[in-house]
């Protein structure tokens, strides 16, 4: 029997099938949540809440009538708010701010695609701010409901944890909010809250436990990174002959090279990964992959601020151990609205190491100065620019590519540029998808800030949709059949979404075509690429592989 | 966390049916969630996957490479699909009695 974690449960049909126009039966404060299967993430376990010292470990379900709270709950949720409204200036004007003019209404993939009111991101901020009103402001303590307050009860934190949890933290609706309202950082205040009561979803606290422990959100240790690593080096020397070094937790290194742990184990990430120890072997780069800071994605960012402090200070310390100049991060996404946000204040300064400067252009990463550490698509559009990569792009010429831009590198850091240049340079065939969907209006993959689990997946596939329209329409136009992006969350999760919405379009890293296009030194004749798939074009003896002569 | 009777053993498991704990994994445990994923018998081809996905995740605290099981069982993808209808993941590790993998997976 086909269950709702499965892709196949959902009739396309159906889920097109989105009612924007009829008002819902209740007004919104007295419509209970409906925890419907496929809808939302399971519990973080006892387990994971002990290792890392969260308060109220124990077994719960969200379909349990009693959450097993602590009996002063209330007393928690509303110190923690006013700690946290002190804390953070942003949080407390957000609170303030809003005046519900509905710009952002529309702009969200999960009212898109599914059309819950309350995935509006005005009403979804609403949920914590009508509690912020009846508890902090003096108009909500006098006139209740008609100032838009309401009490704090069991029903209002379940529906917290349900929306809190329906939203990706993409910042989408952030964009074209007249007041520049963040709105995840209202979810990321209503996560840290709900955390409070031990109430986590294990697809986030779990990878934070292993992370914490192991250096990485799949708890691999030291000697299964090896393992995986050099099985890389075999299936690179099969697909050219190159035999690529491994070279791990170097003291004194110039680089520490940061991926994602997605790239060490699940396609498509691991041929991008494939294409990082290619591409730095072939450069001659000094660098280091560290086994005790072995990823570079920060779950904390989705659990909370004391979360991301933990784990994004293990890269600095590793950093400073290894005693290397500079940090090269990998095709993550999160990581970089961690780094450029939030790693000053939690880790900064990072005065030990070196403003960034590539050995091979002498280019100096200025925009860089404070974190130390290069996105790879900087590095390589620098290389590229100082025609340092021998590139022959027609050997991706079967390839026609669109660039889906990830929220946080996109939104997080206006990375825009670099990845379209690296990609025009390794790629004939690149089109871009409508602009409205594209750079800091890019839509979410859907499976962003810890969602990307099967058990959710009512919600991937509606959150995925706007996507995945407009992955079709560059597929029907122009034959589109690779989807590019940077993240290790969209590789995994828009495998689902292209396979669903836009079948027969594949997800990508960028660095495993710039691997694919490159012509290396003492490579040998290639005819397959890094997934050992012959290419066309290539299989044949007209043509030398390697000879850039056309 | 559910208890259910797996191989004549009271054994804890996931919301999806994942075993909690690896230790309490033997055939028998094997054969009865091999049920659960709709795989009426063991066969000896069941039992290569099965088995090389236990011994490495003894030895290495992960689930191999997709391609790293294909490499060295022999077995195509598709292969494998045909022994573990839910897949590598959700199917064949289950089996062998590993947790559900997390993170940008």
């Amino acid at each position: 029997m086909v269950k709702p974690d499965e892709v196949a449960y959902y009739k396309k049909d159906d889920l097109l099938k989105v009612d924007y126009e009829s008002l819902p039966a209740t007004e919104w404060m007295d419509t209970p949540v409906d925890f419907r299967r496929g809808s939302y993430i399971y519990p973080g376990k006892p387990k994971n809440l002990k290792i890392l010292d969260l308060p109220n470990p124990r077994e719960w379900a969200l379909t349990d009538d009693d959450w097993k709270l602590q009996e002063n709950w209330k007393q928690i949720i509303l110190e923690g708010m006013a700690e946290r409204l002190k804390k953070y200036r942003s949080f407390k004007l957000f609170m303030d701010t809003c005046v519900r003019c509905g710009a952002c209404a529309d702009k969200c993939h999960f009212y898109i695609g599914g059309g819950d009111p309350k995935n509006m991101p005005v009403l979804r901020a609403e949920l914590l701010r009508s509690v912020y009103r009846k508890d902090f402001t003096t108009l909500g303590k006098v006139l209740g409901k008609l100032a838009g307050a309401r009490e704090l009860t069991i029903d209002v934190i379940k529906e917290w944890f349900y929306y809190f949890y329906q939203c990706t933290e993409c910042r989408r609706c952030s964009v074209f909010c007249p007041y520049g309202i963040d709105t995840a950082e209202i979810t990321m205040m209503g996560r840290e809250l709900l955390g409070l009561l031990g109430l986590y979803i294990n697809w986030s606290i779990e990878p934070v436990a292993n992370c914490y422990r192991f250096g990485n959100h799949l708890a691999i240790p030291p000697h299964g990174l090896v393992d995986t690593l050099e099985f890389m080096l075999e299936d690179i020397e099969e697909a050219t002959g190159i035999k690529a070094g491994l070279p791990l937790n170097k003291k004194g290194a110039e680089v520490l090279f940061i991926p994602p742990s997605g790239d060490y184990v699940a396609a498509p990430g691991i041929y991008t990964c494939m294409g990082y120890l290619l591409l730095f072997h072939d450069l001659g780069l000094d660098y280091t992959f560290s086994t005790y800071a072995s990823e570079g994605g920060n779950f904390g960012l989705f659990t909370s601020h004391e979360m991301i402090k933990r784990l994004n200070s293990k890269i600095y310390a590793e950093a400073k151990r290894l005693g290397v100049k500079w940090i090269l991060g990998g095709e993550c996404g999160h990581m970089w609205r961690v780094l450029h946000q939030y790693m000053d204040t939690v880790s900064g300064p990072a005065d030990f190491l070196e403003v960034p400067k590539s050995p091979f252009t002498g280019t100096v990463f200025e925009n860089a100065r404070s974190t130390k550490t290069v996105h790879i698509m900087e590095f390589f559009s620098d290389l590229i620019k100082h025609d340092k990569l021998n590139l022959d792009p027609s050997r991706n010429d079967h390839i026609r590519v669109t660039f889906h831009d990830s929220c946080n590198p996109a939104r997080g850091m206006g990375i825009f540029e670099e990845p379209r240049y690296v990609l025009k340079s390794v790629c004939n065939n690149f089109f871009e998808m409508p602009l409205n969907t594209i750079r800091e209006q890019t839509f979410c993959c859907g499976g962003g800030a810890g969602l990307g689990t099967d058990e959710n997946m009512e919600m991937r596939l509606r959150g995925g949709l706007p996507r995945g329209a407009a992955v079709k329409y560059v597929q029907e136009k122009h034959g589109v059949n690779q989807l590019a992006a940077m993240c290790a969350i969209d590789r995994a999760t828009l495998t689902t979404v292209c396979d669903y919405w836009a079948p027969g379009v594949q997800a990508t890293g960028i660095t495993e075509l710039v691997a694919n296009a490159m012509i290396f030194k003492g490579e040998n004749k290639r005819t397959v690429n890094l997934r050992l798939e012959p290419v066309p074009g290539m299989e044949g003896d007209e043509k030398e592989g390697g000879a850039d002569d056309e | 966390m559910a208890i259910a009777e797996l191989g004549g053993k009271q054994i804890e498991i996931d919301e999806d049916g994942f075993i909690q704990d690896p230790n309490a994994w033997d055939e028998e445990v094997a054969k009865s969630l091999a049920g659960t994923e709709g795989v009426a018998e063991l066969t000896e081809d069941h039992w290569k996957v099965v088995n090389y996905l236990r011994e490495y995740y003894l030895e290495f605290n992960m689930a191999p490479m997709i391609r790293k099981l294909c490499k060295t069982t022999g077995f195509k993808l598709k292969e494998i699909y045909d022994l573990f209808p839910s897949g590598p993941a959700k199917g064949a590790c289950k089996v062998a009695g590993l947790p559900k993998p997390t993170g940008c997976v």
